[in-house]
């Protein structure tokens, strides 16, 4: 089970390095953006909570590159898949399905990490810096292991990379807007806080923000985090095995 | 060390294998030709596990494919009919990693990379990205990864395709000589000169199912051991004859030039299945 795991983990890090400066980039240019642009258009007099603007974007941004990251191994699956062929090495391979589902998750968190630890300097390079305690980081990793595991289910599932694109277009990208990163959920109408609860980002993203913000944990968003995460596990393996034809 | 009982595949309405029962010896050379379309393919993607066998049982190295995956796919390297090695990675990284997924030791697996790829003479692109070696290069990387964890059998569907007449002789050599250290070699192609020149054995594929098995002298043998060809009213006629006097008394007796030939694996293939190999 180990040497699968540990195999397909390598073979992601290893291309991630050789991608490294790209996939850099490519993190850091959205959070940038949405720190100048929302920042100022805020501008220093909205508060939220006592907090500027800025430091209320910074954990959500937070969620939305854990997210975003960990989901961005479907990308990765997908090319290996359909492009490269490369998933018929593993499918001849004498690992199971849940080793192979297994590496893809860690090689999504460890880049979700990696996104964080990008977003903590951009915060740090706008003079913006939060508390990071032991409950940021359980919820930086619940949120990126629910989105990897879904990442792994949704690229055994889809059929095409096309397809790829629909969810990032229809789930990914509106959940990036409304799942508490930009503003928060508080002043909207009762049906569409109940409506976007039912997002991990939400959770993640109030989750993140508390310990950002030196509040207790609420052990809601960490129980429907770690539910969601068993379900999206469960789906990945059973995904894998589906995968083939 | 290959054993296959009635194997089933269907894709939707469509059979793509039905009923193909065979059994290939240790260290044999066994080829599968047919033309696109006949199941080659479908074949060894269900004994390597990349698709579901929708009835039948198969069997590698005495593990079966459906109860003991694990065990079946230790016995076995495979190279597909297309490109599937990581291009953005060394060589040697995939190597690397196909050693990993096998579960050798480090020491195995840097030992038996440079031993593989002096094999098949690339020892000096060991560090070269994939995406840069030309496409008879990366065939032979993906033929030195089959065979890093030292497979009992190997898996090769279409090796030769795409490439170049030279390119082409060289990995004949190349699987002769895995054949003669051991290995159980088992290979589609629709190159009727290819399964000729290398297969102990042939078995002609048509439609999912198996037509003819036998050596190749013995396939030849069932059409006969001269031949010519001459256009007739409908096309190109073929005649066959068992010995070299009635064959040239029947060219004596038609008017045109015309040239007698040996028979070959193609004339056994058009005759026993009806069909020409190539698509």
């Amino acid at each position: 089970m180990m040497q699968g795991v540990g195999a397909i983990y390598l073979r992601e890090m290893r291309l991630s390095k050789r991608r490294f400066k790209r996939a850099m980039a490519g993190m850091a240019v959205a959070p940038i953006l949405y720190m100048i642009a929302f920042g100022t258009a805020m501008g220093e007099g909205a508060r939220f909570d006592g907090h500027t603007y800025l430091e209320f974007l910074l954990p959500g941004l937070i969620a939305m590159t854990t997210m975003t990251q960990a989901y961005g191994i479907a990308i990765e699956i997908n090319i290996a898949r359909f492009y490269f062929h490369i998933f018929e090495e593993f499918q001849s391979a004498p690992i199971s399905g849940a080793a192979f589902a297994l590496g893809e998750i860690l090689s999504g968190i460890t880049r979700a990490l990696g996104g964080v630890v990008i977003i903590l300097a951009i915060g740090w390079a706008f003079g913006v810096t939060i508390h990071t305690g032991p409950w940021f980081w359980l919820a930086v990793l619940l949120n990126a292991f629910v989105f990897a595991s879904i990442a792994v289910a949704l690229a055994m599932l889809i059929s095409s990379h096309g397809d790829q694109s629909l969810v990032n277009a229809f789930v990914i990208t509106p959940m990036a807007f409304l799942g508490g990163t930009f503003f928060p959920l508080d002043g909207l109408p009762q049906w569409a806080q109940v409506l976007l609860h039912g997002l991990p980002l939400t959770h993640a993203a109030q989750a993140i923000r508390a310990d950002a913000f030196g509040q207790p944990p609420q052990w809601i968003h960490f129980a429907v985090l770690a539910g969601l995460g068993v379900v999206g596990f469960i789906l990945a393996l059973k995904s894998v095995d589906r995968a083939r034809d | 060390m290959i054993v296959i009982e009635d194997l089933r595949k269907a894709y939707g309405r469509t059979q793509a294998l039905d009923g193909v029962s065979l059994e290939v010896g240790a260290g044999e050379l066994f080829a599968y030709l047919g033309p696109n379309g006949a199941g080659k393919s479908t074949t060894i993607r269900i004994l390597t596990g990349l698709t579901r066998l929708s009835s039948g049982r198969a069997w590698l190295g005495g593990a079966d494919i459906s109860a003991d995956p694990i065990a079946a796919k230790r016995q076995c390297g495979v190279v597909m009919q297309h490109i599937n090695l990581d291009g953005d990675l060394s060589v040697a990284e995939n190597m690397d990693i196909h050693g990993r997924l096998f579960g050798m030791s480090a020491a195995d697996r840097a030992e038996r990379t440079a031993q593989l790829l002096d094999y098949v003479e690339l020892s000096d692109r060991a560090k070269s990205l994939v995406n840069t070696l030309s496409g008879g290069m990366k065939r032979r990387v993906m033929i030195a990864r089959a065979l890093m964890h030292r497979p009992r059998i190997l898996f090769l569907d279409e090796p030769t395709v795409g490439l170049d007449a030279e390119i082409r002789r060289r990995i004949w050599g190349l699987i002769k000589q895995i054949q003669s250290e051991g290995t159980t070699v088992f290979l589609t192609t629709h190159y009727i000169e290819e399964a000729e020149f290398l297969a102990d054995r042939v078995a002609f594929l048509d439609q999912g199912r198996i037509r003819a098995l036998d050596t190749p002298r013995a396939l030849i043998a069932q059409v006969g051991k001269w031949a010519f060809d001459r256009l007739g009213p409908g096309g190109m006629v073929t005649e066959y004859f068992a010995d070299r006097d009635a064959a040239q008394a029947a060219i004596a007796a038609v008017e045109d030039a015309l040239t007698l030939r040996r028979v070959n694996l193609e004339d056994a293939f058009l005759t026993l299945t009806g069909k020409a190999v190539r698509p």
